[in-house]
């Protein structure tokens, strides 16, 4: 965005404080990079009276731009509602406004004015699906010229949960710790916290039948101390998800799937993709080799780390196991 | 039910087993007498498969031995037997999955002593094959040195369940599986179940005169048992084979809870009896305290007791599907048997069609691994989901 493009009035709408932040420093450095010589007034609704405004936005000795930030402007106060309103109607040359509002319905009003004098809108909403976190994981990652996997990505989500300033947080740490493309064994490196999520990578790319990292994935899994008893809790859950969605009964519905597979809704659509490629004598082998290996973790005198390997081979290899 | 004319009179097809044990009770008798006595020993092992009444043969002849009347099954000494309060007969029921040393020592003392009403002393051992390795070697010990009027009961599902040492020691009183007809006489009979019910339970129980009496009486455990039984029948499909399992584990620990509940209420309410709860004045308190500890023993044993009934369960379920492809084997081969899950006939017919005989071993094989690995631990779900699976791909 350079200086020109600029636009003189900006409304960012949502509630995610890290996107706001971000569209807001983005506006001022554009400004910034046309004009060294800038002001910037950041004001929240405390700091903004009649009188400030007047002085803000009133032509310049100098003729220098100036860049005013009005916070939560939803909160503003009805004469004060008035004052922006009336400035809106008669904007300075070298002022850019800029319009931060939560998005309900307080303070619509002033929404809807700087909509028709033209502003220039940016969505700022949380995210509220996992689809937007992981497009949100690329472009922090894109942000920094990196690139990360997409399993990785998902696996990151898993570790991290859904606050985006934490997700951002963990994005940079990685960006800075690791080198060339991040995948997910540099994320289980790196978010450890969560052992359980670790268990259902594993069982992820089993049921994938992406065998090496599968296998790296175990191997990290019970180097950070999951329970042996998990990750094979987990290899089960993969393939009863395989199971369900595979060979459906019939006349059943996807909640009722999503229900009996023991997954949200929206994971369905991931258990289809990894249920391509199984055969229902697959799926029947995979789950006598979960139940062998269960056998085999709680019995004594056994290594349950190698008995989940071999569980993972085995069940790795069934995915491509001939229809009768 | 009808007034008990014997201790004997809850044996159902045992008619060697009563002869065999009223001739060890006369010679008892004599024995007390001060004559030889040589038909009595010290040292019992009742063996039979589950539901032969292994215990109940046991606690007849304990009610026996203490009855001046030979085991008239109607004096104050036999219905405290029968009732378990009688101060000179130990019983050990291992509510858990196993008995340990500790626990077997203290009984080892405890039977030494000295018979409180001047007949005998007698422990009664149930699943003594539940006894570690460590408890059976305390166990040894005291059946290898016996005190005078000390007699051990102990039951175990057969004779090679106990270390060989001890069952050396013992003599074994053997029940049989009892016929159908005996069960249908004594359901019909004792506990006055129409003829029908009682007929079709005792098939279905295949035997085992608890589940018949329980299935007899029990609409809810009929209920479970059919649903357990349609379930070949509609596995045609993976997803299929995942509701089965999961329905499965429902319909057991929907039965054991209903088993364990009913045990649980009883058990607390008789120990709170015993520490006069309700109760008011000098001493109270002192005794409420030991009553919350004495419950919260009793609740730890209710637990294990729990684990155990729901594994006893679930291999009630899986037996249930044993029978019924065993009678799909039979109608394969055109064996002329009675169905002990006759009242599933189109089911049956449906799959004894659909398959081969070998397919049908191989799936009673699948439900005998799943009955393994239950007890080997593996969490019953996976187990059964495999077993499902198995019996989908045939
Ligand atoms: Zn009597």
């Amino acid at each position: 965005m350079s200086s020109a493009s600029v636009p003189p009035l900006s409304i960012i709408v949502g509630d995610e404080e890290l996107l706001v932040d971000r569209a807001v420093a983005e506006l001022v450095a554009a400004v910034r990079a046309g004009d060294l010589e800038v002001d910037v007034h950041d004001l929240v609704p405390s700091q903004v009276t009649a009188g400030k405004l007047v002085e803000v936005t009133s032509p310049s000795l100098f003729g220098e731009r100036r860049v005013v930030v009005l916070r939560s402007a939803q909160d503003l106060t009805k004469d004060l509602v008035a004052e922006v309103t009336g400035y809106l109607k008669d904007p300075a040359d070298d002022v850019v406004m800029v319009l931060a509002h939560a998005g309900g319905a307080k303070g619509k009003a002033l929404l809807e004015a700087a909509t028709k004098a033209g502003a220039t809108r940016i969505n700022c909403a949380k995210p509220t699906k996992a689809a937007e976190r992981l497009q949100f994981i690329k472009g922090e990652f894109s942000r920094a010229d990196r690139q990360i996997t997409a399993d990785a990505a998902q696996a990151l989500l898993d570790a991290v949960g859904s606050d985006l300033r934490e997700i951002a947080a963990a994005c940079t740490q990685l960006v800075v710790d690791t080198d060339g493309r991040v995948d997910a064994a540099a994320v289980a490196r790196y978010h450890t916290g969560k052992a359980e999520a670790s268990g259902f990578t594993v069982a992820d790319r089993t049921v994938e039948g992406r065998l090496p990292e599968a296998l790296e994935q175990l191997r990290w899994s019970l180097a950070v101390g999951t329970a042996p008893v998990l990750i094979n809790s987990a290899l089960a859950g993969a393939v009863r998800g395989l199971a369900v969605v595979a060979q459906p009964q019939r006349g059943v519905a996807d909640a009722e799937l999503a229900k009996r597979a023991k997954v949200p809704p929206w994971k369905l659509r991931t258990l289809r993709q990894q249920a391509r490629g199984w055969t229902p004598q697959g799926v029947a082998r995979a789950m006598a080799v979960i139940a062998e290996t269960d056998a085999l973790i709680k019995g004594a005198g056994r290594d349950p780390a190698y008995a989940l390997e071999r569980a993972v081979i085995e069940i790795a290899a069934a995915r491509g196991s001939v229809l009768r | 039910m009808l007034k008990r004319m014997s201790v004997f009179d809850d044996l159902v097809g045992q008619d060697t087993v009563i002869e065999q044990l009223r001739s060890a009770t006369r010679a008892a008798g004599e024995q007390l007498a001060g004559g030889a006595g040589g038909g009595m020993t010290h040292a019992w092992l009742f063996t039979g498969p589950p539901g032969s009444g292994r215990a109940e043969a046991a606690r007849a002849f304990a009610a026996a031995l203490q009855c001046a009347d030979g085991g008239c099954g109607h004096c104050s000494s036999c219905h405290q037997v029968f009732a378990g309060t009688h101060t000179d007969v130990l019983y050990v029921r291992p509510s858990g999955l196993s008995f340990g040393v500790d626990r077997t020592r203290e009984l080892v003392l405890r039977a030494a002593s000295r018979p409180t009403s001047g007949r005998f002393r007698i422990v009664l051992f149930e699943d003594a094959d539940r006894a570690t390795e460590a408890a059976s070697n305390a166990l040894l010990k005291a059946v290898e040195e016996p005190s005078p009027r000390t007699v051990w009961l102990l039951c175990t599902p057969t004779a090679e369940d106990m270390l060989v040492t001890i069952r050396s020691r013992c003599r074994q009183v053997r029940l049989r599986t009892p016929p159908t007809r005996a069960v249908v006489d004594v359901l019909v009979n004792r506990d006055g179940v129409a003829p029908d019910t009682a007929a079709e339970a005792a098939r279905a129980a295949a035997g085992h005169i608890e589940r018949a009496r329980r299935l007899a009486t029990d609409p809810d455990a009929r209920e479970r048992r059919s649903e357990v039984l349609a379930i070949p029948a509609r596995l045609d499909g993976m997803g299929a084979c995942v509701s089965a399992a999961a329905r499965l584990y429902e319909l057991a620990e929907a039965e054991a809870k209903a088993t364990t509940s009913a045990l649980d209420e009883q058990e607390k309410s008789d120990l709170k009896a015993a520490f006069g709860e309700g109760g008011t004045g000098k001493g109270v308190a002192k005794a409420v305290r030991g009553a919350a500890g004495a419950i919260k023993d009793l609740e730890e044993q209710q637990k294990r007791r729990a684990t155990r009934i729901k594994r006893d369960t679930y291999d009630l379920a899986l037996m249930d599907l044993v029978a019924f492809y065993r009678d799909v084997l039979a109608i394969q081969l055109g064996a002329r048997v009675e169905l002990s899950t006759g009242a599933h006939e189109a089911d049956l017919m449906r799959v004894a069609r659909a398959s081969s005989p070998e397919s049908t071993l191989r799936r009673i094989d699948a439900i005998m691994a799943c009955r393994e690995r239950i007890a080997a631990n593996v969490h019953p779900q996976i187990a059964m989901e495999a077993m499902t699976a198995a019996l989908y791909m045939g």
